[in-house]
């Protein structure tokens, strides 16, 4: 083994950065301390970064301390355990500590104050190992998944995830011990108290890696945690692997990008991750959790959290089970009602207000701040940028704020996306010096939420578009093919056709045949109709060509374009008329053989209907529309209508037709004394 | 409880406008001191007069446009626009020659922009450039000499008084005088420079009081940087491009005005540290400002040179100030994570 101790690292700067007030020491007075004993406690399912876990209990169920409650769901996700021995009282949806109030999917569990622990033991004492044995690794990240361990610096990323670097190699393991945000003493307090832990965290981490260094950077106003640590790292004989950096306070140096920043001078390429450039970065408290997880078997149940800000008396930092209300810990710190009441979950610079103080408290709850308006003043109404451009000396993103905020505002989306808003880490330090008191990270959250629906908005729309392509070339490809089948059929045909005229006139005595069918068919229409019926029809056809005529001679007048029109309906009403002018001497020439065939026929009683009175009556009638007729002609020959001799021929027609009744009638008279006398007898 | 809800952050600095406006307007104090010491009482009471014509200008906009006026007024930016002008107007102007330029910046080039933040053209210099334009003998015939220069003693508070509100013309005449940047330009077209600098308004070596004017305001500028109230980049820029020039085209002194007037005479103290650096009109990103302020340096020496204008900063800050907007958009620093700064304007998406 190695074990000449690492040198110092050359500390690098990152640009920008603020100093605001550090607020620690109100909190770092007392050691850690434990917390009763809530009524219940109310575990989220998604508390980390990923997808939520899935219950593994139902109501009613009897839950042990650290007992598995809900499963991880997928690679990105964390199992939850039972902080305490109770009953799941309920699994329902409950505001969770979220800056817009959301609610999401809990776990309740009511105490039954035992505390009872389940079974659990070391990784090593459950595979029958020794302690100085190595451990094999596969078996150590799933006991780091299983128990739940999820970043506690804040994103709660899942620390298993983060520890499968996969084909990237690691050469430095970051601890970050630097706890920028003002307030926090969480990590300073957890050095204090139990360095032993982290160190024994980073070296299990480090193995995992197969990393060659773990570097914890600390910032310098921590020195008793700092001390604590250096011992620690001695103790355990590690500091030829891990190194305790202190480095100058300025926030935000705790964030990740730039304590990579500060410790090695490498930039995590933006929208990469610290492993891109061959680093992974954990922060203290996840450390002493995977050692925890690892030596003893616990699952991530508590944390520590510091409670503070001056409208609490009872400052300092608590062992809080997750689940436990915001409220309860508001009690135990001796919160003071205010006028202006904020509790922040988190720091001043980074942390959001809660909506609710029934809330819990969860993975990634570092800290309770409950300020005094006159500790943290609310802040000025917003005044117009003066572009001074403090904002931009005061990014450790290395962006400018204030151009960001004039594209966010005016939403000129693609403007701020190419002034890399998404590299901005909403840090704060831009608003806490803005001199316009201009609400900066605000409007960069916005214009990063407006620029995610927009993408998921677009991405819907592509899909859709896509979609109704795909179903256009569908259609079309149908089409052709069925295109393709007609023709062929066609072609077949023809082909059929071309071969069949070919063999001889086979095909002409099909014709006839179809004719007759046709005719067969159209027969039984036939029979309904009476010569009157015909002439009825025709008459009125007449009339129709009259008007139609006249329609289309107004329009040659004025020249509309409706003249074709006109006249081809004028042709076909002529037409119509000439069938119908064919149907009726059809049907008179029918007529007249059927006669003889009725009294053949047994209905004797038709034949007596047609009698002289009738047939005179008929006759008149005929007379009259004949003279009508003849009216109509002689006018259409006046308007010199194209109609005339079609009313020339329908006049011949009538008068035919009247020749013809005047005939039957006089038949009839021939006939009738004979009739008569039959009558009689 | 009634929680109150916040966005992040919940501290801030205590920087705010006002107070920054207070100390840009207090950091002239040295440069008002000397000019008062040197040159009379005539700048002192322009600038008092610019003052309450600015914020009753200032007022009166605001309540036109229903702004809060008192809210407002306390942002000291009206000040800060007054107290440039009063010290950059020549001290025996006419009370008027002040009340237009004033009132012109404050209600034409800032509020008819939108007011405060909104303004592209520095409004002092606006107002500046108006009434050097429109009023050139006033603007050329009122520079006081210092008593260095005339020999003589001061004028008196009430002379000055007369002077500047009674047009006391024949009491003027007699301490006024062309600048020492102007004087030089003249001269040197005829004479050598031994002869020009044995004239009185350079008293054998320099300019009779105007360096200390400029050390004076030099020193305040070095405060603000030290408050970090402005950035090095815009004077430091500005100064050497200045002085660049003047090596490069004016090595001679039997030429052309030499580089020791240049840097020490005139405005050009004033201008590098309080006038160029006004952020709302100037470029705002590191590599820009270095650009703005070399910008106002070769403008200032161009004009200063060949122009007809003894002193150019106002139209120097101006014509850089069309450009600013542009400089910005092409330079762009390098963000964290990026192996090189985005540059230019933003692509449409949908062209893409």
């Amino acid at each position: 083994m190695n074990l000449i101790p690492l040198k110092p690292v050359t500390l690098h700067e990152f640009d920008g950065g603020i100093h605001p007030a550090e607020n620690k020491h109100q909190s770092t007075t007392q050691t850690i301390r434990p917390v009763p004993l809530p009524e219940e406690l109310v575990l989220p399912l998604l508390q980390h970064i990923g997808n939520a876990a899935r219950p593994l209990v139902n109501v009613g169920d009897q839950v042990l301390k650290g007992q598995k409650i809900a499963a991880d769901q997928g690679f990105v996700s964390a199992p939850l355990h039972a902080p305490t021995s109770g009953t799941v009282s309920a699994i329902e949806e409950r505001q969770v500590p979220h800056a817009s109030g959301l609610s999401e999917l809990c776990i309740v569990i009511t105490p039954d104050g035992k505390d009872t622990w389940a079974d659990h033991q070391g990784l090593a004492a459950e595979l029958g190992l020794t302690e100085s044995a190595e451990l094999p690794l596969d078996a150590v990240l799933d006991r780091i998944r299983d128990c739940g361990i999820a970043g506690m610096g804040g994103a709660g990323f899942p620390t298993a995830v983060k520890l499968s670097p996969g084909s990237r190699s690691i050469d430095t393991l970051i601890l970050n011990a630097a706890e920028c945000e003002p307030y926090i003493t969480a990590d300073d307090m957890l050095l204090r108290e139990r360095s032993a832990g982290v160190v024994r965290g980073a070296q299990i981490m480090l193995s995992l890696l197969d990393a060659p260094r773990c570097l914890i950077g600390i910032e310098d106003n921590k020195p008793e945690a700092a001390e604590a640590l250096q011992s620690a790292i001695a103790e355990s004989a590690e500091e030829n692997r891990i190194l305790a950096v202190v480095i100058p306070t300025k926030y935000p140096s705790g964030g990740e990008k730039q304590l990579i920043q500060i410790l090695t001078g490498r930039e995590v390429p933006s929208g990469g991750i610290p492993a891109d450039v061959g680093i992974v970065c954990q922060n203290v408290a996840t450390a002493a959790a995977v050692a925890d997880a690892i030596d003893l078997g616990r699952p991530l149940i508590s944390r520590i959290t510091t409670l503070t800000g001056d409208a609490m008396t009872n400052k300092g930092n608590f062992d809080v089970l997750f689940g436990t209300p915001v409220s309860h810990l508001l009690t135990l710190g001796g919160y003071q009602p205010q006028k202006h009441e904020r509790v922040i979950m988190g720091g001043p610079m980074m942390g959001f207000t809660l909506p609710d103080v029934t809330v819990p408290v969860v993975k990634t709850t570092n800290c309770l701040l409950a300020p005094t308006e006159t500790e943290l003043p609310l802040n000025n109404p917003a005044t117009a940028c003066i572009r001074c451009g403090l904002c931009a000396q005061a990014c450790p993103a290395g962006l400018l704020p204030q151009q960001l905020y004039w594209f966010s505002r005016a939403q000129e989306f693609d403007k701020a996306e190419q002034h890399n808003l998404f590299d901005c880490i909403e840090c704060g330090a831009c608003s806490y010096v803005c001199p316009s008191s201009i609400p900066l990270v605000q409007y960069y959250r916005y214009a990063k939420g407006a620029i995610h629906e927009d993408r998921l908005a677009h991405l819907k729309s592509e899909q859709a578009r896509e979609r109704f392509e795909n179903r256009l070339a569908r259609q079309e490809r149908e089409q052709a093919e069925k295109d393709a089948k007609r023709k062929a059929r066609a072609e077949a045909a023809a082909k059929a056709q071309a071969a069949k005229a070919a063999a001889g006139d086979q095909d002409t005595p099909a014709k006839p045949a179809q004719v007759k069918a046709a005719a067969s068919k159209a027969a039984p229409a036939k029979p309904e109709l009476t010569v009157d019926d015909v002439e009825k029809k025709m008459l009125a056809q007449k009339d129709r060509i009259a008007k139609a005529a006249e329609r289309l001679a107004t329009a040659q007048e004025q020249g509309l374009d409706t003249v074709d029109a006109l006249a081809k309906g004028v042709a076909k009403q002529q037409e119509k008329l000439a069938e119908l002018e064919k149907t009726l001497t059809e049907l008179k020439s029918s007529s007249a053989p059927s006669t003889p065939s009725a009294p053949s026929t047994p209905s004797a009683p038709a034949k007596p209907q047609p009698t002289a009175e009738d047939l005179e009556r008929k006759i008149r009638a005929q007379k009259d529309r004949i003279a009508k007729a003849q009216e109509r002609l002689t006018a259409a020959q006046e308007q010199g209508l194209d109609t005339v001799d079609a009313l020339a021929k329908g006049v011949a027609k009538q008068q035919e037709k009247l020749a013809g009744l005047e005939q039957t009638l006089a038949e009839l008279n021939t006939s009738a004394p004979a009739e008569t006398t039959g009558e009689n007898n | 409880m009634s929680l109150l809800s916040l966005t992040s952050p919940h501290t801030h600095g205590t920087n705010k406008t006002g107070r920054l406006m207070l100390t840009v307007a207090l950091a002239t104090l040295p440069g008002l001191i000397a000019l008062t010491v040197f040159f009379g009482y005539g700048t002192l009471i322009n600038l008092v007069l610019a003052a309450i014509t600015a914020l009753v200008c200032e007022a009166a906009i605001l309540k036109l446009r229903n702004y809060p006026v008192g809210f407002f007024l306390k942002d000291n930016t009206a000040l800060v626009t007054a107290v440039l002008l009063g010290l950059a107007l020549p001290p025996f102007a006419p009370w008027w020659v002040t009340v237009v330029a004033v009132s012109f910046a404050i209600i034409f080039a800032k509020h008819l922009y939108g007011g405060i933040g909104n303004n592209p053209f520095n409004p002092a210099m606006v107002g500046y450039a108006l009434v050097l334009i429109s009023f050139p003998v006033q603007m050329t015939t009122t520079w006081a000499l210092s008593w260095q220069m005339s020999g003589s003693e001061l004028m008196s508070f009430s002379d000055t008084l007369s002077v500047i509100f009674a047009g006391n013309t024949s009491l003027a005449d007699a301490y006024s005088g062309a600048t020492p940047l102007d004087q030089y330009k003249h001269l040197i077209a005829k004479q050598t420079a031994d002869v020009v600098l044995a004239e009185p308004t350079f008293n054998g070596w320099l300019n009779g009081g105007w360096e200390w004017v400029n050390l004076a305001f030099l020193a305040g500028g070095l405060f603000l940087l030290l408050k970090r109230i402005i950035t090095w980049h815009i004077p430091v820029s500005l100064l050497l491009a200045l002085t660049i020039c003047a090596l490069l085209f004016g090595h001679d002194p039997d030429l052309k005005t030499p580089l020791s007037l240049h840097l020490l005479s005139g405005a050009t103290m004033l201008g590098a540290f309080f006038i160029a650096t006004d952020p709302v009109s100037a470029s705002t990103t590191p590599l820009g400002k270095l650009i703005y302020g070399a910008g106002i340096g070769i403008f200032l020496y161009i004009i200063r040179t060949w122009g007809a204008y003894p002193d150019a900063i106002a139209f120097a800050v101006l014509l850089m100030n069309f450009a600013a907007p542009f400089i910005d958009a092409y330079t762009q620093p390098r963000a964290y994570g990026h192996t090189k700064a985005r540059r230019g304007l933003a692509k449409k998406k949908d062209a893409g």
